[in-house]
């Protein structure tokens, strides 16, 4: 029970942060950005858009900075996140946000189950014959990738299979002649605009699991009910799976409940590169268009769905394994 | 909170985020950490040995001296003027344009060889200030204990949980082309608490040690036994946290620069990106324009890597390759080099 608080009171904590930080920062920088926008669009935005652009941003001085700051915390507690500057003008953010959110989770969702799936099987088959071909070939691959910019191998893949094979799509979730509609042709299209970003996505996101499954199997391997499950004569694929899989994969399912909280977040180069018309996607448009109040909203969107990924991570490996209760 | 920063927050949340457990001495290892007994030069010495002795260590060694020669001296390098929009636009690579020329008509190469400098600047610049702050935090949290402990412990969690690329790029948006040395700044600010971690329990083994005692005994004070008594001999895990540091700012960099986050006018591979990008590189028929910067950061990228491996290997038998296994009835023993070749598959 106090472990369970004391995550709760952490995650509350972490969240408090991350708004404050929403607050202070434009309020840091040097020069208020918001006066500077608001000088940009003048004439492009609306009297009211203007009016709560300086709400938000402190520049109405009739208030002071700690009503000001309460003002946030409890526009943000009614999940009032004001409207679209520039991205889309006059359309309140939280439209913006949702429509964006469902592409981001089939592409990155789907993805990220897949590199599980994928990846721990892999890991159990590397730790099983360890020494063998593709034990050895890892270690390499892996650092390999540790250093490659996500966005780049995604611009390479492009080049390959979109611009000099004209395999795929590479550009947008769907071709621009299509309908949306619940149908095959549109499905089959949305689909086939997905397999290069989830590609990307996967190699990308696979090593750590191989790598984390693979490590666990080996110390699992080596316990003793491992060697009287040999010494019992079972056969090969029980011993790999029943025995030492089962107790090795603990910390590959907390790690997959943490990686849905960064589902959101996604791949925001990714989908970037791609012009997928995501979460990341439409963080960087309303970057670009100097969009704050969208910009704020994402920014919390993805840090609240990280934190409470963590959360639940955290109670699950208390539930999953006692040993853990007393640390924290 | 052990590993916060696992399976997909190593892809998601940044270009390169501390790859959770699988990272070099995830588990704050101590490597090395003898006590401070060796004297400058000898350790100097046997550093160099394990250099040459370690494949990772040498080729990481040699990849970074050849960046770091271009980054001092790009114009023994490249005549050209990187920014000089002079010759004709989207050459194709000849003797002249090694890599052929920008769709405005810049000289690629010219532009790949100064980009150099920023990346490096950015990379020591990021390397060395978060290795600071990671160090003053970790040492000072674990070594006063405490609620000082505790009160860091939190601000180190905190920062580890925000995701660090999205927070990146909403203070990169309100600066408005950030400068080298402002990017060094922010990536600095925001990137401490990972390294700040393993060295605090670095530290917090050390704590009890008898030499510390004696230190305390000897009526010193808490700044005195950090600075002499306690970083000294964290000395590898140092080098560790800054090669760390500097791999991320590397790919932090380059991803806020790819995105439009830096100084445009700056040249560097980053800001290369950037232009290759919104000039459709790949479909003017330019693709070196995208594929010799990424080369270039997987290559320095690579260094830094590599030599963090080589690091945690030298100071830790432990994780050295393992040798190919042979099962006997005494259980797995490396087989003999000869023996490779007909070695025993492994029953199972």
């Amino acid at each position: 029970m106090r472990f369970v608080l004391r995550r709760t009171g952490f995650f509350l904590l972490t969240l408090w942060v991350a708004l404050t930080l929403n607050f202070v920062l434009p309020r840091m920088m040097p020069g208020n950005p918001a006066l500077a926008i608001i000088g940009k669009f003048k004439s492009g935005i609306s009297p009211q858009a203007v009016k709560v652009l300086e709400e938000q941003f402190g520049i109405a001085t009739h208030q002071n900075i700690v009503a000001q700051y309460f003002a946030y915390l409890g526009n943000t507690a009614t999940l009032k996140f004001g409207v679209s500057l520039t991205t889309q003008p006059g359309a309140s953010v939280g439209r913006i946000v949702l429509d964006a959110v469902p592409w981001t989770l089939g592409l990155v969702g789907v993805t990220t189950v897949l590199a599980f799936i994928l990846g721990t099987g892999i890991g159990i088959l590397a730790a099983w014959r360890r020494g063998g071909h593709l034990d050895s070939l890892m270690p390499p691959v892996f650092v390999i990738m540790t250093v490659i910019p996500y966005f780049w191998i995604g611009l390479v893949l492009i080049l390959i299979f979109g611009v000099k094979l004209r395999l795929l799509p590479y550009f947008f979730s769907y071709s621009y002649s299509m309908t949306p509609g619940f149908n095959a042709a549109f499905i089959g299209n949305v689909a086939e605009h997905a397999i290069l970003p989830a590609f990307t996505l996967l190699i990308t996101t696979i090593g750590i699991w191989i790598l984390t499954m693979r490590n666990t199997m080996i110390t699992t391997l080596a316990e003793d009910y491992v060697r009287m499950a040999r010494a019992k004569g079972l056969p090969a694929h029980r011993i790999m799976l029943d025995y030492a899989a089962r107790n090795a994969i603990l910390p590959n399912l907390t790690g997959f409940a943490m990686s849905l909280g960064f589902v959101v977040g996604g791949a925001i180069l990714i989908e970037e590169v791609f012009n997928y018309q995501g979460v990341g996607y439409l963080l960087l448009q309303a970057v670009n268009n100097d969009d704050y109040p969208l910009m704020q909203a994402l920014f919390l969107l993805i840090t609240v769905a990280v934190l409470l990924a963590i959360l639940l991570s955290d109670l699950a490996t208390a539930i999953l394994d006692p040993r853990t209760r007393g640390a924290g | 909170m052990a590993t916060v920063r696992t399976p997909a927050g190593a892809s998601d949340t940044g270009p390169g985020q501390p790859a959770g457990p699988a990272g070099p001495a995830a588990a704050g290892l101590p490597l090395g950490g003898g006590g401070g007994g060796v004297t400058g030069a000898r350790s100097m010495r046997r550093m160099g040995r394990a250099i040459t002795a370690n494949r990772k260590a040498t080729v990481g060694v040699v990849l970074l001296a050849l960046f770091i020669f271009v980054g001092l001296f790009p114009g023994l390098i490249a005549h050209d003027n990187p920014q000089a929009e002079i010759y004709p636009r989207s050459l194709g690579p000849s003797a002249q344009h090694w890599l052929g020329t920008t769709s405005f008509g810049q000289d690629m190469f010219a532009q790949v060889v100064w980009g150099t400098r920023p990346v490096l600047l950015i990379a020591f610049g990021v390397g060395i200030l978060a290795t600071v702050v990671a160090m003053l935090i970790g040492v000072a949290a674990a070594y006063l204990g405490g609620a000082w402990d505790g009160t860091l412990n939190v601000i180190t969690d905190v920062l580890l949980v925000i995701p660090l690329f999205p927070l990146l790029i909403i203070i990169g948006s309100y600066l408005h082309g950030a400068g080298t040395a402002v990017m060094i700044a922010v990536i600095a600010a925001t990137g401490w608490s990972y390294t700040a971690r393993q060295l605090r329990s670095q530290a917090l083994s050390l704590r009890t040690r008898d030499f510390l005692n004696a230190a305390k005994v000897r009526g010193e004070r808490p700044l005195y036994i950090i600075c002499v008594e306690i970083i000294p001999t964290m000395t590898s895990l140092l080098v560790a946290a800054f090669l760390t540091n500097a791999l991320y700012a590397v790919l932090f960099s380059s991803s806020l620069q790819f995105i439009g986050l830096g100084n445009p006018n700056v040249t560097s591979w980053g800001t290369m990106l950037y232009w290759a990008e919104n000039n459709e590189a790949f479909q003017t028929g330019l693709p070196l324009w995208i594929i010799v910067p990424g080369l270039c950061i997987v290559a320095l990228g690579a260094a830094f890597a590599l030599l963090n491996y080589a690091f945690d290997e030298i100071g830790n038998p432990a994780l050295r390759p393992v040798k190919r296994m042979a099962i006997t009835k005494a259980g797995a023993v490396p087989i003999p080099e000869k023996r490779r070749r007909l070695r025993v598959k492994r029953t199972g």
